[in-house]
């Protein structure tokens, strides 16, 4: 059990002006999970990312199986018995499953082989798949298991796994866990990437600890608490969100019976969705993404009109006003896509801040832009969520994903918003940076406003909200008191019960 | 006028000439899009593969060596397209207008001392008896080669994309480029190749024009043939199978309008040359409204950051 798979000593890697990894060394043993941890640029990708064979190290060397390893490229560490589940999936949506996985093969049989080969390793895995269905219409979870079994297909030594929890429901979680547990009983090694600590409390038998590209700390995830192994990613104390006892007031946000067709092909229908926030309190809204997460985000902030009374803020129907009136009157949205959708990717930080906040900030006199006030409000965002960037000149493309998620959520904050609604505030942003941005969603609800939270995270739905839902193709279930809910119902309120056999067989 | 006076044989024997050129054209463009790249040059490299081909023919005299030239000189200025986007990370739209405009100009030099001669005639082929079949025997069994291997090309170019292995990784750098680089494929060298193949195509397309159909060099002779063959692209779904019913449909239209104008028909003359355009785009328009899209990357650039 304790044989050496892989070992890594003196890894270098540097870009113009940053070290991603500097003289990392670890081990991974045979049938073990060994979990990488560290913040968001702290060189977990950039590491993986070699022991792929994407990209070359400066300098420092790998054993894999006691012989000298050094991929020139993926095929050379695929051929070797290394195989990788992306964190953004590669996969391509036009093409079928089959098509799929034979691209991510050295020699594929033929697709008619192919197909019976991938239902047997999807039966004995426990990950149920059809062959022939279009990956575009696959959900996240579905899709994940073509990349798993597209490696598994290749009898692989070592799996890496890029945070391959993020978009799953507590049931797929769960059927993945199983395969990858049945995988290291069989000998495989796994290198697992997660932010999310109690979970590779769960699964992994050793973790190493990278902070700003450099390893600082091994621990053995079992007897180490989440809190010492946070501490150590950050380097320091970490705060917990808490949260203020409140009182909550009027209805602020009422939503009736809200039904819009697909905006487009792929688009999810909202049928009926019905709720009420208040003011002071979280609603958290869990679900499966592509269950209409988007399209009631895109139904709140105005981008799309509905019924004048299906919509109405502090009594008043706001359901035919666009994303400006809408704004004015309080309501502020942060949508899930940050370059393109919630900034404009080649405009700067200053120009950004200014497109949303122009009127609540007071940025224009007599139609003409303030820039001097616009640069003061971008400089207000950047120094209050500690956004790590040059400057405000800046261009939101080149903010690496979390510090830009960082400045869009604080941007629309900032404006002191009577309704927030927003989508999925800490997807790929790390532990501390997420307690900050969960904590001042905390306070903002605790200043009066109203919050909806739309997330795929139950960890950060549970944290923080005070009541939860979940959506469902297009359903919005029941609202629930959110602290009296366990996970099994959670997870049946996202209506992924019906093919989860497989993980909850009756005990 | 007498509609009696348009030969049903006949039309139809000319219909699949007419559309020879730009089924070539939209065929190596579509393997051009499939990959991701958008080459709205494909007129200057009809063009381009006019003169290149009537020239070579006239000097070798040979049809089939300029046809060989045909394609290469095409390819050559698709290289240039490919140098600029692939390598320079120029923009795609940008270049192959440029392409066009070059193309149409070189073209107008390289043919100066060409206007009013004759190229060598292309042999039609002999297929016996199948040849002398009434009806039958002229409409299908008595062409040049090239309309054959432009049909051949269309059975190859749709095995070639849903059967071969090659075909499904080029399919997998248009559709997602990142994907396709992650996994461990060379995107540009595909996309290189792709693009060479588009402008061979487009180059043969052009001198079938120049050789065949007219056939004669004049400036600009190809007048919008490659525009129509990017519009058949995207109006077919990017399926070779439609691509072929598109052109058809083209040259039927185009080949019966001429009919109607020498019959005499009480339609504008403006109408009537109008009307192919508009009529296969508004059946192609029809056509595009199932489910199928533009491959992912359609038109990105690819800059291999990590």
């Amino acid at each position: 059990m304790s044989t050496t798979l892989l070992s890594i000593s003196g890894l270098t890697k540097a870009y113009p002006g940053v070290k991603a990894n500097d003289d990392v060394s670890f081990e991974v043993a045979a049938g073990e999970v060994h979990a990488l941890l560290g913040e968001n640029g702290a060189g977990k990708s950039t590491l993986v990312k070699m022991i792929y064979g994407l990209v070359k190290p400066d300098s420092g060397t790998m054993t894999l199986r006691g012989a000298p390893f050094a991929p020139s490229e993926p095929r050379a560490a695929r051929a070797a018995g290394v195989a990788m589940v992306f964190q953004h999936f590669s996969l391509f949506d036009a093409m079928s499953v089959a098509e799929n996985i034979a691209l991510g093969m050295e020699r594929p049989p033929r697709l008619r082989d192919l197909a019976t080969r991938i239902r047997d390793v999807s039966e004995q895995y426990g990950l149920p798949l059809d062959p022939g269905r279009r990956v575009g219409d696959l959900s996240a979870g579905e899709r994940q298991r073509v990349e798993i079994i597209r490696c598994l297909l290749q009898d692989p030594k070592l799996l890496i796994m890029d945070e391959p929890t993020s978009v799953l429901t507590p049931q797929e979680v769960e059927i993945l866990f199983a395969t990858l547990r049945k995988l290291t009983a069989e000998g495989v090694s796994i290198l697992y990437i997660s932010h999310k600590l109690e979970e590779i409390r769960a699964l992994c038998d050793r973790a190493t600890i990278l902070r700003q590209g450099r390893k600082v700390a091994s621990c053995a995830p079992a007897t180490t608490t989440a809190r010492v192994m946070a501490e150590r990613m950050v380097g320091g104390a970490f705060q917990t969100p808490t949260r203020a006892t409140r009182a909550t007031g009027d209805i602020a946000l009422d939503i009736r019976d809200l039904s819009l067709p697909p905006a487009s092909a792929f688009g999810t229908a909202l049928k009926n969705v019905s709720l009420a926030v208040r003011q002071g309190e979280i609603l958290g809204i869990g679900g499966v993404a592509g269950n209409g997460q988007d399209e009631l985000l895109a139904a709140l902030s105005g981008e799309r009109r509905s019924p004048d009374d299906a919509l109405r803020l502090f009594g008043t129907p706001i359901g035919r006003l666009g994303p400006e009136a809408r704004r004015k009157r309080g309501l502020l949205c942060a949508p899930e896509e940050r370059l393109g959708h919630a900034a404009s990717p080649d405009m700067s930080l200053t120009e950004n801040a200014f497109l949303t906040a122009k009127d609540r900030e007071r940025l224009t006199t007599r139609g003409f832009i303030g820039w001097r006030a616009a640069r003061g409000f971008a400089e207000k965002i950047i120094s209050s969520f500690d956004v790590r960037t040059p400057g405000p000149d800046t261009a939101a493309r080149a903010l690496s994903g979390g510090n830009l998620q960082k400045f869009v959520i604080g941007r629309e904050m900032l404006q002191r918003p009577e309704v927030f609604v927003v989508n999925q505030p800490t997807w790929g942003v790390d532990a501390a940076a997420a307690a900050a941005i969960r904590q001042a969603l905390l306070d903002l609800t605790a200043k009066g406003a109203a919050v909806i939270c739309i997330s795929q995270d139950l960890d950060e739905l549970m944290e923080i909200s005070d009541r939860f839902a979940a959506l469902n193709e297009g359903r919005l279930s029941d609202i629930r008191p959110a602290q009296a809910l366990s996970v099994e119902e959670i997870g049946l309120m996202m209506g992924g019960a019906q093919d989860m056999e497989v993980a909850h067989a009756p005990a | 006028m007498s509609l009696s006076s348009i030969d049903a044989t006949l039309l139809l024997a000319s219909l699949i000439v007419a559309a020879t050129p730009i089924l070539l054209a939209a065929l190596g463009e579509l393997v051009v899009e499939r990959a991701g790249v958008l080459n709205l040059g494909v007129e200057g490299m009809m063009i381009t593969g006019a003169i290149c081909g009537f020239a070579i023919a006239v000097q070798t005299g040979s049809p089939l060596v300029g046809f060989v030239a045909a394609a290469a000189g095409g390819a050559a200025l698709a290289l240039l397209f490919a140098l600029l986007t692939q390598v320079a990370l120029a923009n795609q739209v940008a270049s192959g207008l440029a392409l066009t405009l070059f193309g149409l100009g070189l073209s107008a030099l390289l043919g100066q001392g060409y206007v009013g001669i004759k190229p060598p005639p292309t042999a039609r082929l002999d297929l016996g008896p199948l040849s002398d079949l009434p009806f039958v025997g002229r409409v299908l069994f008595s062409h040049d080669p090239v309309v054959y291997v432009a049909l051949a090309l269309v059975g190859a170019v749709w095995a070639f994309l849903k059967y071969s292995r090659a075909g499904l990784i080029l399919r997998a750098v248009g559709e997602n480029h990142d994907a396709a680089h992650a996994l461990g494929y060379k995107v540009v060298r595909v996309r290189i190749l792709a693009i060479l193949f588009g402008g061979a195509c487009a180059g043969l397309g052009g001198a079938y024009i120049s050789l065949v159909r007219v056939p004669q060099w004049t400036e600009g002779m190809t007048s919008g043939a490659g525009w129509i063959a990017l519009a058949l692209v995207v109006f077919a779904s990017w399926k070779a199978g439609r691509v072929l019913l598109g052109a058809w449909l083209f040259g039927g239209v185009t080949v019966l309008q001429l009919n109607l104008q020498a019959a005499g028909a009480a339609i504008p003359v403006e109408y009537l040359s109008m009307s192919p355009y508009l009529i296969t785009i508004v059946v192609l328009v029809i056509m595009s409204f199932d489910k199928s899209r533009a491959p992912g990357s359609l038109g990105r650039i690819f800059h291999a950051s990590q």
